[in-house]
């Protein structure tokens, strides 16, 4: 078995063991630390200052890492708490997204930013959030997310061939999680990989009463939800996880689900489950029976206290009820 | 450590006439300049545009400082620092217009050009991470990487931030501060608490304030301090006192004729045109016909095409 967190960075020893252009920056993300969450652990020891801890400067460091790409290098640069990039934003938005077109012909800049992102650990209200929402819309900038059925390794090739600077989401409460392997979930439930995007399904199903798409942090959850609704309302659910958000790839046989819901733990007003809405109605409008559902966070700075902070995060009990209301 | 050397003594009363080269590039830049606020005033131009009038001595002492290898970083003020990196004034019209034959297709326009290892941003500040992650590249090869600043610039804390790391991690970074007293509207002394030399000691960085405005001293005084920051890769942040005679953008200057006439005292073209007619006047008119044909060149130009988008 392995974690999210160790092959995570089973991925970057492989990423920088295959290409000396690649380096990692972040706070203390050097030996014997090793990252706050511990995804660096003994790259400094085996790639010495192409690996570099830096001061609490996210914004600078962000900058430096678009100043390597830009000068033929790559760079993953990791923001200890996605709350945080909101301190590089400038370096994202305003240069390192901006470059790739703004003078006028394609610019490559390859720059991947880990972002830990996500509740339900009790950090309180700037250690929890998924700020994926900021982001999106930015022209030259991509969102990836960290599924656990997706391989990581395949994810930092993926971006980095894109040229363009690129936010990876890793939800902090995969980390402990592991890695799903070999088409199986559980003994409920399959799932396959068709490009981005990872469809869990029962096995037999092919009209699903609900079709959720969730980005990775939501999975676990979406999936208990999605359990509850087979053997306590005997309601048959697919589950769509992209590994990119943003620009939002194809998303597969959704004309087939009476119903379609898009879960996120952003919370509520002008988020991603909004924007995949807005993508999805043109193109179901003539096989949609009811409106979109959309599950996001409260409006709402997250709680530190854990039964605060389950009020406000998306739990299982609220998907689950969300979805039976709406197919009632 | 703060480095400061001296302005040799005697040098400043008896200038030397600046070497036709030199002469030209100035006059070349100044032109440039004054013609963009003439274009505005015909209405031939759209946006916004900064002028470097009275700077345009700074990029041209450091041309023969820097190497075909460098990286140079450039702000919003950047058209004589570019002009006197790529001799290329039909281009860089022609970004400014959107004319056919732009540097970057008309997209980034005055503020935003990559041509060549040279780079321009509309963010105060914003360019100096960035450089430090070039010049960590860099870093041993000899080349190094030159940013340029005001004193403005100094609100930001991307400056610090940059600062901090170029230092730690010994990266050869020349900072260059255009020092011209006033940011937009507000003069330093309403913005700026301390001074840059300060806070260039705080980080261990060395620091030199070049208040010359003749090339030849200048590159004098600064040649061996850039020499440490590319063999010895330590950063220099390298001020230079000067003054902006024009406004900020275009029409607006709040400052009263008396303070702009003061700046005035400061310019070195009255200077060279009262102390070397010849070949001043010479140059001057060349320079100034010059971009006249470059502007009505690329005023008839088509517009620019974004085609690889």
């Amino acid at each position: 078995m392995t974690r999210v967190s160790e092959h995570l960075n089973q991925a970057l020893h492989d990423l920088m063991e295959a290409d000396p252009r690649v380096h990692v920056l972040g706070e203390d993300v050097s030996d014997p630390y090793g990252g706050a969450f511990k995804v660096t652990r003994g790259l400094s020891t085996r790639f010495g200052d192409r690996v570099r801890s830096t001061p609490l400067s996210e914004g600078a460091l962000t900058g430096v890492g678009a100043g390597l790409a830009l000068a033929g290098d790559r760079a993953v640069v990791e923001i200890m708490f996605a709350d945080f990039a909101a301190l590089a934003f400038d370096q994202l938005v305003n240069f390192a997204a901006k470059s790739t077109s703004m003078y006028g012909r394609p610019v490559p800049v390859p720059l991947v930013v880990r972002c830990p992102s996500g509740g339900n650990r009790g950090y309180g209200p700037t250690h929890s959030q998924s700020p994926q929402k900021h982001f999106i819309g930015v022209p030259g900038l991509s969102l990836f997310e960290m599924t656990p059925f997706h391989d990581a390794g395949e994810l930092f090739a993926r971006m980095f061939a894109l040229g363009q600077p690129c936010l990876f989401f890793e939800d902090k409460v995969l980390y402990t999680r592991r890695m799903y392997e070999g088409g199986v979930v559980d003994d409920l439930f399959r799932y396959e990989l068709a490009g981005d995007v990872a469809r869990v399904f029962l096995d037999g199903v092919t009209e699903p009463d609900c079709t959720l798409i969730a980005h990775g942090g939501m999975t676990h959850r979406a999936l208990a939800a999605m359990r509850e609704l087979l053997l306590e309302e005997d309601l048959a659910c697919e589950l769509l996880v992209p590994a990119r958000l943003h620009p939002l790839p194809g998303l597969p046989g959704l004309e087939r689900a009476r119903h379609v819901c898009v879960v996120e733990d952003g919370s509520e007003g002008g988020t991603w489950g909004a924007e995949v809405a807005r993508l999805l109605y043109p193109r179901l409008w003539s096989t949609l029976r009811r409106p979109i559902g959309l599950i996001s966070a409260a409006d709402s700075v997250i709680p530190a206290a854990p039964h605060l902070e389950r009020e406000v995060l998306v739990q299982p009990g609220r998907i689950r009820h969300t979805i039976a209301e709406a197919l009632s | 450590m703060i480095v400061t050397v001296p302005t040799p003594a005697g040098m400043r009363n008896a200038p030397s006439p600046p070497a036709d080269e030199d002469l030209e590039l100035l006059l070349l830049i100044r032109h440039f300049e004054l013609t963009l606020l003439r274009l505005f005033e015909a209405g031939e131009l759209s946006g916004t545009t900064h002028t470097c009038l009275g700077q345009e001595y700074i990029p041209v002492a450091l041309k023969p400082l820097l190497q075909e290898d460098d990286h140079v970083f450039s702000n919003h003020r950047g058209h004589g620092h570019f002009l006197a990196r790529h001799a290329e004034p039909y281009g860089l019209l022609a970004e400014i217009m959107g004319r056919e034959g732009a540097l970057c297709a008309g997209v980034g326009g005055s503020q935003h050009i990559y041509h060549r290892r040279f780079l321009s941003t509309g963010v105060q500040g914003e360019s100096l991470p960035v450089a430090v992650g070039v010049a960590l590249k860099l870093k041993g090869s000899g080349a190094l990487a030159c940013a340029y600043i005001g004193d403005g610039t100094w609100g930001e804390g991307s400056v610090y931030e940059a600062l901090n790391m170029a230092r730690l991690w010994r990266v050869p970074l020349l900072v260059v501060v255009e020092n011209n007293g006033i940011a937009q509207s507000t003069p330093t002394s309403a913005q700026m608490s301390g001074d840059i030399a300060a806070r260039a000691a705080a980080f261990d960085v060395p620091h030199h304030r070049v208040t010359s405005t003749e090339v030849g001293e200048i590159r004098a005084e600064l040649a061996p301090l850039v020499a440490v920051v590319r063999g010895d890769c330590r950063p220099l942040v390298a001020e230079f006192v000067t003054h902006r005679l024009g406004p900020h953008s275009k029409g607006d200057d709040t400052r009263s004729p008396e303070e702009i006439a003061r700046a005035g005292d400061h310019d070195w073209y009255a200077r060279y045109a009262r102390m070397f007619p010849d070949p001043f006047d010479r140059l001057d008119r060349e320079r100034r016909e010059l971009v006249e044909r470059i502007a009505a060149e690329v005023t008839a130009r088509p517009p620019s095409v974004w085609e690889q988008r």
